[in-house]
């Protein structure tokens, strides 16, 4: 065993920096997929059938393909398709907020469902219209209770992103990519862009939990 | 006030309502009564559409509620409603669910839903818990809370779904001095209830309904000390 950590100390900041770039790539991918997850959980529960099938099918599009088969789809097809010469991080970020929307639409369905329906019919005998409602009343209470299944989605969210090293973002799995061919060593750049990952993935939950307990103020 | 001509109500197969026409002025008060499956919270549900008839016409106001171009979010607004379950929002504060409505649904700016908001805490003997969240009142507190929010609105007619039947007994009479006080205040009411002596007590009628009909409609103390059909002698048998 001979770990040779000193060689790649002078690429440590080219490393780093990749952090920004995954960072900032989960967190687009996850305010596009929830919002387009919260669209689509609505068209679920509504009572005109096409727009539930639509969103159906929607969902068992992207569950019932890889990942890494849509990313590729979108990033090599759209030139030859539209011809719009998509980039990199454009082709990840689209790719993963409609997948990220086809798995959380479920677990936000699920979360509307779970509220009382006396939530719902308060609000109406009171007049409010459905959007106010869904928006003021359901949804936040919805939100509450799903909000460890949505760290989860965003954990999800932040590990899968090493997948847009294959179409050339440079990501932090791609930088230790990098290094590695740089330095023909492979095992320090890679366990290094691993423990970043775990602080990153511990450094979620943790403000996870302070949210959730923020949010249990009104039990 | 309300018009009710001909309502048949029904869930699939299964009609709950059939047929029933009745009247109630403004300013009456009229308790809905009846075993449990007769179609009484139906009826009430209807009043303000949570429930859509599948026949008939409802006038609240001499406007047709079940007409297709009726404003139903208007007539909503005129027609405040109490919940067995309460139904108290339970992320908002108690003022924060008084002032919701008001302010999204009317338009009202804060203070002015504040004002208000206060005035109807302190009418009902809650103004202390303003800033609590539903979870921290009692039953009784919270009913007493949900009327003030119905009433926050102020609508010309309330609807009660029996609401004391959720709670412990010992706060059933907190709940029931407050609805006592409305009476007095004039406003239309339509209350479904087991409590027969209330009903007895605060009503200027008595709906009886059995099995998803209308069987009699009576002043309470006619309806109480001599009932006309057998299915309300043995109903009052039982429950008095």
């Amino acid at each position: 065993m001979n770990l040779d950590f000193g060689q790649i100390i002078p690429s440590l900041p080219f490393i780093l920096n990749g952090i920004l770039v995954t960072l900032r790539f989960t967190v687009l991918s996850a305010l596009f997929g929830f919002t387009l997850g919260t669209l689509l959980s609505l068209l679920k529960i509504s009572n005109i059938k096409p727009l539930r099938w639509f969103a159906e099918f929607y969902t068992s599009i992207f569950r019932g393909t890889p990942l890494i088969l849509q990313l590729a789809l979108v990033y090599f097809a759209t030139p030859q398709l539209i011809g719009y010469k998509i980039t990199p991080i454009e082709a990840g970020v689209f790719t993963f907020s409609l997948n990220s929307a086809a798995y959380s639409s479920e677990t936000i369905r699920a979360g509307i469902m779970a509220v009382d329906k006396g939530q719902r019919e308060a609000s109406m005998s009171l007049g409010v219209a459905y959007r106010p409602m869904m928006l003021d009343i359901i949804l936040p209470q919805a939100f509450k209770n799903i909000l460890p299944a949505l760290v989860n989605e965003t954990i999800a969210l932040l590990k899968d992103s090493a997948l847009v090293s294959t179409i050339g973002v440079l990501d932090l799995m791609r930088r230790a990519q990098v290094v590695a061919g740089q330095t023909f060593l492979y095992f320090e750049p890679l366990l290094v862009v691993g423990v970043i990952y775990y602080i990153m993935v511990m450094g979620l939950t943790q403000a996870a939990q302070v949210l959730e307990r923020r949010m249990r103020r009104s039990d | 006030m309300i018009r009710i001509e001909h309502l048949v109500k029904s869930f699939g197969p299964l009609e709950v309502l059939k047929d029933i026409s009745t009247e109630v002025g403004s300013g009456e008060v009229v308790a809905i009564i009846g075993p449990s499956g007769s179609g009484k919270s139906t009826l009430l549900r209807c009043i303000n559409l949570l429930e859509v008839p599948t026949a008939g016409h409802i006038f609240v106001d001499k406007i047709d509620i079940t007409s297709p171009k009726c404003d139903i979010l208007k007539v909503r607004q005129n027609v405040g409603m109490v919940f067995q379950h309460f139904n108290l929002f339970p992320h908002k504060t108690v003022m924060g669910n008084l002032t919701y409505a008001p302010m999204k649904v009317k338009g009202l700016s804060k203070a002015d839903a504040s004002k208000i908001a206060l005035d109807l805490l302190d009418k009902v003997g809650l103004s202390e818990k303003a800033d609590q969240y539903p979870s921290r009142l009692s039953g009784g507190q919270k009913q007493r809370v949900a009327i003030a929010r119905a009433l926050a609105m102020e609508p010309a007619v309330m609807l009660f779904d029996e609401p004391t039947s959720a709670l412990d007994p010992e706060m059933v009479k907190e709940v029931l001095e407050v609805m006592k006080a409305l009476v007095k205040t004039g406003i239309t009411m339509c209350i479904v209830t087991h409590e027969m002596g209330f009903a007895r007590e605060v009503a200027d009628r008595v709906l009886f309904l059995d099995g998803g009909y209308l069987v009699e409609d009576a002043p309470p103390d006619i309806f109480f000390s001599s009932p006309k059909s057998d299915r309300a002698q043995q109903f009052l048998e039982k429950v008095l």
